[in-house]
């Protein structure tokens, strides 16, 4: 037997539909203003006050322990928080990346004073975290990283250059991944991480880039002998490369890779609400077909997580199939429905159908390309 | 357990001979006698009505094995059948059954008369569990004859039936036969998908061009992981069908059929792909399973027939009720 299981999700329990109610009630109060526009920014949304009443109703650090100011809830609690927030197009910005890996990366490989100061944080919504791996020479060889922290004493100093870096110019802290010895021909070796404060690093400068469709959304971070203290080393020095591939499967994990153009499916309903034709309806129970199956597919993950498995190869196949989803849905809208998209209208249909069109390449490459997950997918079978 | 049954009978009593025999429509009664003597039939029925009481998860199985095993004879169908005729309260088949819903069939003075499309091995079945508007009938053997000889991709009969019976044998009808059918035929089809990877990935492995295996390429790394993808799916949507047939959801029967057919064909053609010039015949197995995969996707409903009905759910559920609707699927 050479399939990758994918173990059958428990049905929801009276806990998790109550949260589901619960948590669509907390939205509905929290941002049932905001308009179509601005609920397809999805993850790129940023708002401080949403993710400090995230933290303050108990949606973040959900499965965390208590002493950490997590909620010690199921994976499948925080799986419900996670595709509602998506679903609804919430800002999730200033929470997401660290609820999502950073801090689960803390808690596994931090020291304690690390934990006690940083994940009540988080769980908090008050901590934003940014991702720091990708480098200009560095891309999906993640290994080649060329930014080099050298111990001086009590503090590493840091020379290099990080780039694409989400939120750099908005979060507080990045987990840097660099090279502690040795040269970039060492590759896995001589690697680690290191939590650096975006707002208070002597020899850290944060510049834009401006993505295709106008936004500041993403940086670089250039380190000049930058500062930062030894205290502030994540795991061992050394051991960057295991640390780093286990962040990436916490980030590759979740549901958010078939949800980014959601409020495009909603606003396609609204324009053929009243169409009987049979290429309207057969489109649409098509996708609904597909986004069932992968929610499914996406709820055996969080049983995996749930118990302790390693879900890495079902994740990169969830994430895979999703983006394929999430990606092609602007072609059927175009099949369904003519207009001209308008990046600056306020008109529903025409502005989201340009924030999704403008932003769906991007969904293929973030957080691991297409062809680097469709490689992961093939070593899980025994190809290489 | 009974897994391992299936597995070990179909190993041993299922050649190519007996699946050239099948092609030709020829009815291979010795294996069909094991079947029944295996208990496979009554698989899906729970101890009260005679059955296993099997675990969902193990009527997943079976029904995902008897694709896997390309067993080219009504077994699925007569699982299915007997399920539906147990929970109507009807007597169950004493052979190979089959199952239909035929709207159009003309009651007259306690007579059942008009035709059923293409019934899988039609002519050598016990009985059929027909459904006639919100009435599923018992119709034995008696009750029929060939309207019209047919043959499915996977060259298995496929004759469309002239019924003509007078109806003693009827009840309510608890749920579609087109939905219990559909999701029968994700199962196979998810297990014709998993038996369709294994053999590309053998035939990747050993297969050498330009002095090393097929499968060191990365564009067909490449293709393999997109198969097991679609792999993925069809196992996920088959038993999202068969939970939702459970619970009476019609909804969740379409989401799953229809991925399942998705994946059926998407899957056919990247595994033919990769095995070159020898998948393109009968003297590698894989045509066993992709002419079956092209078989299942369309019957039970047609594709069309299933995304109309789950995109007018949609359309109604509109912007705002969509997600809730998605989220109970
Ligand atoms: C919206 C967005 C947000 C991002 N946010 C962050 C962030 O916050 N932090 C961060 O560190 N990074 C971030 N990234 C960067 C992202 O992780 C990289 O873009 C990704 O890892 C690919 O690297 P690259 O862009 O250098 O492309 P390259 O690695 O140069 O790849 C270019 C193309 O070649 C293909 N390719 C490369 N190697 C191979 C190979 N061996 N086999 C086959 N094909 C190959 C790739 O799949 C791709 O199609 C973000 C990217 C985007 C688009």
């Amino acid at each position: 037997m050479t399939a990758i299981p994918f173990p059958a999700p428990p049905a929801d329990s009276d806990e998790v539909l109550a949260l589901r109610r619960e948590f669509r009630a907390f939205l509905d109060t929290h941002l049932g203003h905001r308009s179509p526009r601005q609920r397809s920014d999805n993850w790129y949304g940023f708002s401080r006050e949403f993710s400090r009443a995230m933290g303050q109703a108990g949606y973040l650090g959900m499965t965390w322990p208590k002493q950490y100011g997590g909620h010690e809830r199921s994976a499948f609690e925080r799986y419900v928080i996670v595709e509602e927030s998506l679903a609804y197009g919430a800002p999730v910005g200033a929470h997401w990346i660290a609820d999502r890996q950073s801090g689960p990366s803390i808690l596994k490989f931090g020291t304690d004073e690390q934990k006690e100061t940083i994940l009540p944080d988080i769980a908090a919504g008050q901590l934003a975290f940014g991702i720091g791996m990708s480098e200009p020479d560095s891309g999906s060889d993640l290994a080649a990283t060329r930014t080099k922290a050298v111990r001086d004493g009590d503090v590493y100093r840091v020379t290099g250059t990080k780039v694409w870096t989400s939120f750099a110019h908005e979060a507080d802290y990045v987990i840097l991944f660099c090279r502690t010895s040795g040269t970039p021909a060492d590759r896995h070796q001589g690697t680690s991480q290191l939590l650096v404060n975006l707002k208070d690093t002597p020899g850290l400068t944060i510049l834009p880039i401006i993505d295709l469709a106008g936004q500041h959304h993403f940086n670089e971070m250039h380190f000049e002998d930058a500062v930062v203290p030894a205290k502030n080393l994540l795991g061992a020095e050394g051991d960057g490369w295991n640390q780093v591939m286990s962040e990436l499967a916490f980030e590759r994990s979740g549901p958010e890779r078939f949800l980014s153009s959601i409020e495009l499916m909603y606003q396609m309903l609204a324009m053929l609400k009243g169409r009987e034709d049979e290429a309207a309806l057969a489109t649409i129970g098509r996708l609904t077909a597909q986004l069932a199956v992968l929610r499914r597919l996406s709820r055996s993950v969080a049983a995996m997580l749930q118990e302790k498995q390693n879900a890495g190869l079902q994740a990169a196949i969830v994430k895979d199939v999703g983006a394929v989803w999430e990606q092609t849905l602007p072609d059927f809208a175009r099949q369904l429905i003519d207009a001209e998209p308008d990046p600056r209208t306020q008109a529903a249909y025409a502005g989201v159908l340009a924030n999704i069109v403008h932003n769906a390449p991007s969904w293929s490459l973030r957080g691991g390309t297409r062809e680097i997950l469709r490689g992961i997918i093939a070593r899980g079978l025994g190809t290489r | 357990m009974l897994a391992e049954m299936i597995q070990r009978l179909f190993e041993r009593s299922l050649d190519d001979k007996a699946q050239a025999q099948a092609r030709d429509g020829i009815w291979n009664q010795a294996l069909w006698t094991e079947i029944e003597e295996m208990g496979l039939p009554l698989a899906l029925l729970s101890e009260e009505q005679g059955g296993f009481g099997l675990s969902a998860a193990e009527q997943g199985e079976a029904l995902r094995l008897l694709g896997r095993l390309a067993v080219p004879l009504p077994v699925a169908e007569t699982m299915a059948a007997n399920r539906l005729l147990a929970n109507a309260g009807l007597p169950l088949a004493e052979g190979p059954a089959g199952l239909a819903r035929a709207d159009d069939l003309v009651i007259d003075g306690g007579r059942i008369k008009g035709r059923v499309d293409r019934v899988a091995w039609g002519e050598n079945l016990d009985c059929l569990a027909l459904a006639v508007g919100a009435t599923l009938y018992r119709v034995p053997r008696s009750g029929w004859s060939l309207a019209e000889s047919g043959t499915a991709l996977n060259f298995q009969p496929r004759p469309s039936l002239a019924i003509d019976w007078a109806a003693d044998a009827s009840a309510a009808l608890p749920y579609s036969p087109l939905a219990e059918g559909a999701t029968m035929r994700a199962f196979q089809i998810a297990g014709a998908l998993e038996a369709t990877l294994d053999l590309t990935l053998e035939h990747t492995a050993t297969r050498i061009q330009f002095g090393k295996p097929l499968q060191k390429n990365q564009v067909v790394q490449h293709e393999l992981a997109k198969l097991a993808g679609e792999l993925a799916c069809a196992t996920a949507a088959a038993d999202l069908a068969a939970e939702a047939l459970d619970r009476g959801d019609l909804m969740g029967v379409a989401a799953g059929s229809l991925r399942a057919r998705e994946a059926a064909g998407n899957g056919a053609a990247i595994a033919t792909q990769m095995h070159g010039a020898i998948g393109f015949t009968r003297e590698h197995p894989l045509h066993l399973f992709t002419t079956s995969l092209w078989t299942w996707r369309d019957e039970f409903g047609g594709q069309v027939m299933w995304a109309k009905m789950l995109g007018k759910a949609a359309l109604e559920a509109g912007e705002d009720g969509y997600w809730p609707m998605v989220t109970t699927l």
